[in-house]
């Protein structure tokens, strides 16, 4: 197992280079710079420009520039935002914990009701729920978020009033707390009410952002339980008079889940890379709106340092899936 | 009281292209300690009738019988929990393909002591120490070692060892054999039938030993059950079976045996198993029998008396000829 790990660990820093160059090259491919962006309409004269370039260490060649970023990297130094002259690190970590927070929930909830919902269409496949449960999930996939998102914002938010609009917390409230999650700091500031609003605050977006890894999930999982009621271990665990909870919710879901497994993998990673829509809509401060702010602006520092550091969590992620199926599949573990 | 007693048991499966009789009005006895075998190829039904019996079959089948009843209760109007209280405990069941048959993301140990834990009320200490009885009783070494094994890790013949210690593990009335060793070396099938037979003296129980191999049928049983496209067509003790079929089936099998073999060319059995679409008219083996005439395309017959081992025959064999063919023609 610990052998496992560490050569995973070791193609990580091929793959890690890689992200580094790509994300380097990505944002400097892209046509206008910081310095003019900055400079708005109205221009800017040729010698500013050039002070400028050079106060920002764009005079030197692009490989001087390149290895600066990477020396920066390895003593932990992802550079300074050109707009906002924080730290890169400091601008990304005050904002993923709101991202981390929406990406839990909606994962769960994904989670909680994708699966069961995957198993009850498998083990009843062909009758009313389960075509009844893939219209819905085909529906929910392919659905365009923005106006999904709207939609319940008109019902929910504006026509009933059961939820807040956007925003993460009541304007009555001034949380700052240790953790950057809304609804733990909520808990621990002691104010009455806080707790509450910030989860009616999470409540829609998570709906919406749950709802294609929902769809992906439950689809998989039918049809990864739909091969395994068919082996002949489903068989002996009816013969032993199991009851079809134990048969369907046990013995063959855990042989389904590798499958499942994966595409959690696959949406956690999108999930965490930021929610760009749905942050967006909701007026969700987290790292999807920074990042897309971050490219308008030209934000080189903020781009390459961002890209990087969601790269490294994707590949944690991966990481993790994979120990997982180890853990799931034995025969797996042993090879 | 026979322990399981089934009277015309018929499985139909419901598939899009119509309803299929995969078994077609069978009865089965067994008694309390009876070593029995169903035999005949594949697709006779003897897998179905027994799943039946198990309440195994999907949902697509629809199972009628006049009687079918285990230890006097009666299978047909229980529910599915009460269903699920007897199999597994007092009636269970091992399969053709050991190393399919076992949940490959669970150790042996943990499969054969949920058995234990559902039927049971032994506790976490009684159900290690049964299993490592159970692992011992089947034969296999180093118990305590072999329970936190992964299904992977064993042999095809340990697999099946191993199912049937889960299976032994309530210590069961009826154990129900499918096909146990077709998936194994010719080696190792010997032993598991030796097992089998060993633990069916030992332990009292009755033993139902489904198989397409006569050799198989010869060295285990007492008595044995032949079926064809899913009807019971000959009923016999294995002895008076070998040494005189009665129905032209059992005789062509029985010739088919290379044992038995008087020619350089091992005698067949013309044509397949008649499917949904090619069921004949009258009696089903006709189109492949060598004695049929008019009369047995025609006419479905009816079950010859039991000292002609109820063949469903017009003319049951005695002693390879034909009988009754004067007063039907």
């Amino acid at each position: 197992m610990l052998r496992f790990v560490l050569s995973r660990l070791l193609t990580f820093v091929p793959t890690f280079f890689g992200v580094t160059l790509v994300s380097f090259a990505f944002i400097r491919l892209l046509p206008g710079d910081p310095i003019t962006l900055l400079a708005g309409e109205r221009g800017i004269s040729q010698e500013r420009y050039d002070e400028l370039a050079a106060q920002l260490g764009f005079d030197q060649p692009l490989w001087m520039q390149y290895f600066d970023y990477l020396a920066g990297i390895f003593q932990g130094d992802l550079g300074v935002s050109f707009v906002t002259k924080r730290p890169v690190l400091d601008e990304f970590m005050a904002l993923f914990p709101a991202t981390l927070e929406l990406s839990i929930c909606a994962i769960t909830l994904a989670v909680l009701i994708g699966i069961p919902a995957g198993v009850i269409a498998a083990v009843n496949r062909g009758k009313f729920f389960d075509q009844a449960l893939m219209t819905t999930a085909l529906i929910g996939y392919s659905m365009p978020i923005f106006w999904w998102a709207l939609l319940l914002i008109i019902v929910f938010s504006s026509g009933l009033g059961w939820t807040p609009v956007s925003g993460r917390m009541s304007l009555m409230f001034f949380i700052e707390g240790p953790t950057g999650f809304m609804t733990i700091d909520a808990l621990l500031s002691g104010q009455e009410g806080a707790f509450k609003s910030a989860v009616s605050h999470l409540i829609l977006p998570t709906i919406v952002l749950a709802t294609i890894p929902l769809a992906i999930i439950a689809r998989q999982t039918r049809s990864a339980m739909l091969e395994v009621l068919g082996e002949d271990y489903v068989r002996t665990a009816r013969a032993k008079g199991l009851a079809p909870l134990r048969v369907n919710g046990f013995h063959a879901l855990r042989n389904a889940l590798i499958p499942v497994v994966t595409v959690i993998g696959l949406s956690v990673g999108t999930l965490l890379a930021g929610a760009i829509l749905t942050e967006t809509i909701f007026s969700w401060p987290g790292i999807g709106k920074w990042m897309v702010d971050s490219i308008f602006r030209r934000d080189y520092q903020a781009v390459q340092g961002g890209l990087l550091i969601i790269a490294v969590i994707v590949m944690i992620v991966n990481l993790t899936v994979d120990i997982l199926y180890g853990a799931i599949n034995p025969k797996i573990r042993n090879r | 009281m026979p322990l399981l007693e089934i009277r015309n048991l018929s499985v139909e499966f419901a598939t899009t292209s119509g309803a299929f009789r995969a078994v077609d009005g069978v009865d089965i006895n067994v008694e309390p300690g009876d070593l029995m075998a169903i035999v005949g190829e594949s697709g006779s039904g003897k897998s179905v009738s027994m799943l039946a019996v198990m309440g195994l079959l999907p949902w697509t089948a629809t199972i009628t019988a006049d009687r079918m009843a285990f230890n006097g209760h009666d299978l047909r109007g229980m529910s599915p929990k009460q269903r699920r209280r007897i199999i597994g405990r007092d009636m269970s069941m091992i399969f053709q393909e050991p190393m399919s048959s076992l949940n490959p993301c669970f150790t042996v140990g943990f499969q054969i002591k949920e058995s234990l834990k559902k039927h049971t009320d032994l506790d976490r200490k009684g159900r290690q120490d049964r299993a490592i009885e159970l692992m011992n009783l089947v034969g296999i070494p180093a118990p305590e070692k072999r329970l936190n094994a992964f299904p992977h890790q064993l042999s095809g013949g340990m697999s099946q060892r191993a199912m049937i210690a889960m299976a032994l593990a309530c210590e069961p009335k009826l154990l129900i054999a499918d096909e146990p060793t077709t998936a194994l070396d010719v080696t190792i099938q010997a032993q598991i039938l030796e097992l089998l037979t060993g633990l069916q003296e030992e332990t009292g129980m009755a033993l139902i030993l489904i198989t397409h191999d006569m050799g198989v049928v010869a060295e285990t049983v007492k008595r044995v059950q032949v079926q064809y496209a899913g009807q019971k067509v000959e009923e016999q003790e294995v002895g008076a079976l070998f040494d005189d079929p009665h129905h032209p089936y059992t005789a062509a099998l029985l010739a088919a045996l290379p044992e038995r073999a008087t020619e350089r060319r091992l005698p067949t059995i013309p044509g397949v198993v008649p499917g949904q679409f090619d069921r004949p008219e009258g009696c089903l083996f006709s189109p492949r029998c060598r004695f049929a005439n008019a009369h047995c395309k025609a006419v479905e017959p009816v079950q010859a008396a039991p000292e002609m081992g109820l063949a469903l025959c017009h003319y049951p064999l005695s002693h390879g000829e034909p009988t009754n063919r004067e007063k039907a023609s």
